[in-house]
């Protein structure tokens, strides 16, 4: 008896220093938290364009379109991350005749509009989150983050982050291809 | 140069600390005097080493030399010297540095004081210290090196975090690795004691002190990081239940048991494995905090930066120190014999009580702080949060009867006590008790009933400490000379504990008082407002620009009344620092005994408020939240007591010719 | 420093810094205001590290303190409140894990402890008890017998 209670902390040390090897894994981010809101419908929200833009707002009903998968970028122009991101988004709806819808998070409108024109506007569709709600149905933690929705509206990705770098362009890229086979699965156009 | 100098020391250490790690328990295996002697002078060594490259990083924070990496990511030319000072250990290798020292200290303080110690106990314990010195020492040299060089040097630093620039906190990490550190050596005791099989009451005697020096630096360091969290951050909060903070909590919890079973062992040579293990679980407990701090494992405010690659090499050290010593406990520990036999209700069964405790308490938040981490892996990538209300509702309940015990205790005799007697002698405290508590619930109504009935534990425990020294004084059965006699001779161990477990109730006054009689006001103020809160009446009087040497605050004048009485002017502050780009509250705080009065400022979110020259205001009332800095300060003062009581200076006793003396109970 | 902490470090310097619970959020009813208080301590702040929404300075805990009282005000229960967050954001949202068979083993930690203390409280008096009962071993009595001879014959031990 008295063998088991000794050896008792040896083993609790040996199963909690497992569990701490595994934490250690250098691709885990340990702030990265999981979105709710991967394989369900993309959240009610409907947003009216940014004032002072020709580009329409955005709401779920366009994200219901059944063309292919969609990305869903949030960003803002005091977001300094956005700004780096900014080309890799353009070259993505450039290259690749990607539909990039985006979510202008809690800014005025001429700043958005100043930094689109400075910048270039790759957005089909950008909806203006004024109050920061909408960021909330979509369970925004910070700028930037983008979402691939598929064709029927399911989320099937989400980013947290800029997409920049060969690393991160490249997991976004993947998700991407990926979104799209699942699309043509279900039987949408792409 | 000097970091040069620093550097090499470090590395002459490390030279020392492994011969140190062989030479001596080598020497006691084969009893060689010499062998075992060289311990003294490695160990003296290691200290001035480290010393050296200690004073080397700090002098570079003094003289602002930028060529220094560490200097440049946590200095600046504008900080007040004290900071600068501080910093030295204020980033992740500065604070390994100072861990390195501290055990070097401890290791040099046994060398040194420990005369009376058996010389092989004394070699094998210095040696095992120098392990830990060793995994230490490779990992700062390897991989946290404080002196790497930048060139060229850039015209200034980043300075430090705003937040971290103040007193109370520049005195934190000092206070607190004196405690964790200082228990390495009540490890390497026990360690020591596993590799020789032999576990007794001398051993016992000798590491009570180190224990107790260790526990109150480490009460002394919590205390301070929970004042200056509660000055500081603006809210009147002194507690989070932060992973950092669980983490430093533990091996408190572990101390303190630790401490009141060395007791067991020293008088009746009962509790043997117990302690051992205690004296064990107390330091890896350290060392857990050490790894999840820098190892970015868990999120908190409180890590450093980081880096898995470091993390890894902390979780190795932890395996081989741990996961070591554990095996050899597993070992050992059957084989040590057990001591005087007892019943349940002795003074014996009231220590194991507590004992077994603090062990549920200290699993009981371990598990909480890393099940985050257990439920992340389990269910592959899915996270959850364990915070205050797990813990407050775990926590509270187990310690409530412990309070209870501790009034008791003291009353049950050794081996086997009269649960009636003991009843009897405590019949008044109780009564005494309840009628203070039905007093406290006239004053104010409307409390939760668990406030109410820590409160009865408090008075409790507070009359059952003041009962207990009458009865050993016996005040008021004989002549009040004798009785001022008999309290003037007893010992100051004695005192210690006195003082400490009423330190406690204090503390748990305090504890209680503030946060659940706690009101509070967040308003807009412009000037010429009026707030009232608790009685008072509070008018804004406006808000100006001040300087400060390394910021620009907006500082508000508050003047407080009672009853048409002025009582105070509270200047709450809100600090820009240009530098780091960041802003801090700094709060203004009026105490009394009855309760803080705690204001903080700051700009309105809203835009329409700010237009029209408002600010916002938040005041709160904390009733008795000084208690609980009084009652941490009478825990450490209890426990300074007990180390400078002459019968426990570090040794074995002598032997006594006569053999009748009573020692009376402690 | 990992992405999302820049995201959140520049989310809360660049959209001006508000100040835990404003006094414009405040709600008229002080019923509804201190069950929204007592919801927003349940929430943690996501981008903050360990603090509640009710106390943290972020704009996102801005929102969703915005969001709770703006819920209650519309009749919510508590319990519907937490859930609406919890939907979007996760379990990790909830300062107290949520009451599943994942989380069971640890709510039933303490507990757990708590039992085997009690086991090894009981385990110590049986030892002990047992130990008493036994009485001496045939060697011990031999050893007792050697020194009470040796002292009856003047030895010293």
């Amino acid at each position: 008896m008295i063998r088991v209670f000794a050896l008792a902390p040896l083993i609790i040390a040996v199963v909690v220093g497992g569990f701490f090897l595994w934490g250690l894994d250098p691709d885990r981010d340990p702030n990265a938290l999981p979105s709710t809101l991967i394989s369900q419908p993309a959240p009610e929200f409907s947003l009216d364009a940014v004032a002072g833009l020709e580009t329409p707002g955005l709401a779920r009903a366009d994200l219901v379109q059944g063309q292919g998968p969609v990305v869903v970028n949030v960003f803002a122009s005091w977001c300094v991350p956005c700004r780096a991101e900014h080309a890799v988004l353009t070259r993505l709806v450039e290259d690749e005749n990607q539909t990039l819808y985006g979510i202008n998070y809690k800014d005025k409108p001429e700043d958005a509009t100043r930094w689109l024109a400075e910048l270039g506007n790759p957005y089909a569709r950008i909806g203006s989150d004024l109050s920061g709600r909408a960021g909330i149905e979509w369970g925004l933690a910070g700028v930037p983050e983008t979402f691939i929705v598929g064709g029927d509206g399911t989320v099937l990705y989400r980013y947290v982050g800029p997409i920049v770098g060969e690393k991160a362009v490249g997991i976004f890229r993947d998700a991407l291809e990926a979104a799209r086979v699942w699309d043509k699965e279900q039987g949408q156009g792409s | 140069m000097t970091p040069e100098i620093g550097h090499f020391a470090l590395g002459l250490a490390l030279a020392l600390a492994l011969i140190q790690s062989v030479l001596p328990i080598w020497g006691a295996a084969r009893n060689d005097r010499l062998w075992m002697n060289s311990a003294q002078w490695s160990a003296l060594g290691q200290v001035v080493f480290v010393g050296v490259a200690f004073a080397a990083l700090m002098s570079a924070f003094i003289k602002s030399d930028f060529t220094v990496v560490n200097v440049v990511e946590n200095s600046n030319s504008f900080k007040p010297m004290l900071f600068k000072v501080a910093a030295t250990w204020g980033s992740h290798e500065g604070s390994l540095l100072l861990w390195v020292l501290i055990l070097a200290i401890f290791g040099a303080l046994v060398a040194l004081l420990g005369n009376n110690i058996a010389p092989r106990t004394k070699a094998r314990t210095l040696s095992v210290q120098a392990w830990i010195s060793v995994g230490f020492l490779t990992f700062m040299l390897f991989t946290s090196n404080p002196f790497d060089r930048v060139f060229p040097p850039p015209l200034d630093g980043q300075d430090l975090n705003p937040l971290l620039q103040d007193v109370g906190l520049a005195l934190h990490p000092p206070l607190l690795y004196l405690g964790y550190v200082g228990f390495s050596i009540v490890f390497s005791f026990a360690v020591a004691a596993l590799i020789e099989g032999r576990v007794d009451a001398a051993w016992a005697r000798w590491v009570r002190p180190w224990a107790l020096a260790a526990w109150v630096f480490l009460t002394a360091g919590i205390a301070l990081g929970s004042w200056w969290a509660y000055y500081e951050l603006g809210w009147g909060g002194w507690w989070f239940w932060d992973p950092v903070e669980n983490v430093s909590f533990m091996p408190w919890l572990m101390g303190t048991a630790l401490l009141h079973s060395a007791i067991v062992t020293e008088k009746r040579g009962a509790f043997k494995s117990w302690t051992i293990l205690l004296a064990i679980l107390t330091f890896s407990l350290s060392l857990l905090g050490t790894f999840i701090v820098r190892s970015g494992l868990l999120t908190s405010v409180h890590a450093f930066a980081v880096d898995p690659q470091r993390g890894l090499y902390i979780l190795g050290l932890l395996a081989l120190s741990i996961g070591g010593s554990f095996a050899l406990y597993a070992w050992r520990a059957p084989t040590m014999e057990g001591g005087g036999l007892f019943k349940p209700v002795s003074r014996e069964g009231g220590l194991l009580v507590n004992n077994l405790i603090l062990a549920t308490a200290t699993g009981t938040v371990l598990f909480g702080t890393l099940y985050p981490l257990f439920y992340e892996a389990i269910t592959g990538g899915d996270k959850l949060s364990v915070g205050p209300p797990f813990f407050n509702a775990s926590f509270i309940p187990i310690m409530l009867p412990l309070v209870f015990v501790m009034g008791l205790g003291p009353f049950l005799s050794w081996k086997r006590a009269d649960l009636v007697a003991s009843g009897q002698r405590l019949k008044y405290v109780a009564i005494v008790s309840i009628g203070a508590t039905l007093v406290v619930w006239a004053m104010v109504r409307g409390g939760p009933v668990l406030g109410y009935l820590i409160i009865l534990l408090a008075f409790w425990l507070f009359f059952s400490v003041l009962r207990e020294w009458a009865m050993r004084i016996r005040l008021f059965e004989v002549s009040f000379s004798e009785a001022w006699r008999r309290a003037r001779n007893l010992p100051r161990s004695a005192y210690g504990m006195t003082v400490a477990h009423a330190g406690l109730a204090v503390l748990i006054f305090g504890l209680v008082g503030s946060s659940v009689w706690k009101s509070e006001e967040i308003l807009f103020v412009k000037s010429g407002d009026e707030i009232s809160i608790a009685g008072f009446d509070v008018t804004f009087t406006g808000a100006e620009k001040v300087r400060g040497p390394n910021y620009i605050a907006d500082q508000g004048t508050l003047e407080v009344y009672r009853d048409g009485t002025w009582l105070t002017t509270l200047k709450p502050e809100r600090r820009f620092y240009p530098v780091a780009q960041s802003t801090t509250t700094e709060s203004s705080i009026r105490s009394t005994m009855a309760g803080d009065l705690y204001a903080s400022l700051s700009e309105p979110a809203s835009e329409q408020a700010g237009a029209q020259g408002a600010w916002t205001l938040r005041i709160l009332y904390e009733p008795l939240v000084i208690f609980i800095w009084i009652g941490s300060t009478l825990l450490v003062l209890g426990g300074v007591l007990s180390l400078t009581d002459r019968r426990l200076r570090v040794g074995a006793p002598r032997r006594r010719s006569v053999q009748g003396a009573q020692v009376p109970a402690e | 420093m990992s992405n999302l902490l820049r995201i959140c470090l520049i989310a809360i310097l660049l959209a001006g810094q508000a100040f835990a619970v404003e006094p414009d959020e405040i709600l008229d009813d002080p019923v509804l205001e201190a069950r929204a208080r007592d919801i927003s301590k349940q929430l943690r702040c996501v981008v903050c590290q360990n603090q509640d929404i009710d106390s943290s300075n972020a704009g996102v805990a801005r929102d969703l303190r915005l969001l709770v009282r703006e819920r209650l005000q519309e009749g919510d229960t508590d319990a519907d409140v937490i859930e609406y967050v919890r939907a979007r954001y996760g379990d990790y949202v909830l300062m107290s894990p949520p009451w599943k068979p994942a989380t069971y083993v640890l709510w039933f930690a303490p507990f757990g402890f708590a039992g085997l203390s009690l086991i090894a409280f009981m385990v110590v008096f049986r030892r002990g008890r047992s130990k008493a009962e036994q009485g001496l071993s045939d060697v011990e009595e031999a050893e007792v017998e050697a020194i009470t001879a040796a002292w009856r014959k003047g030895d010293t031990p």
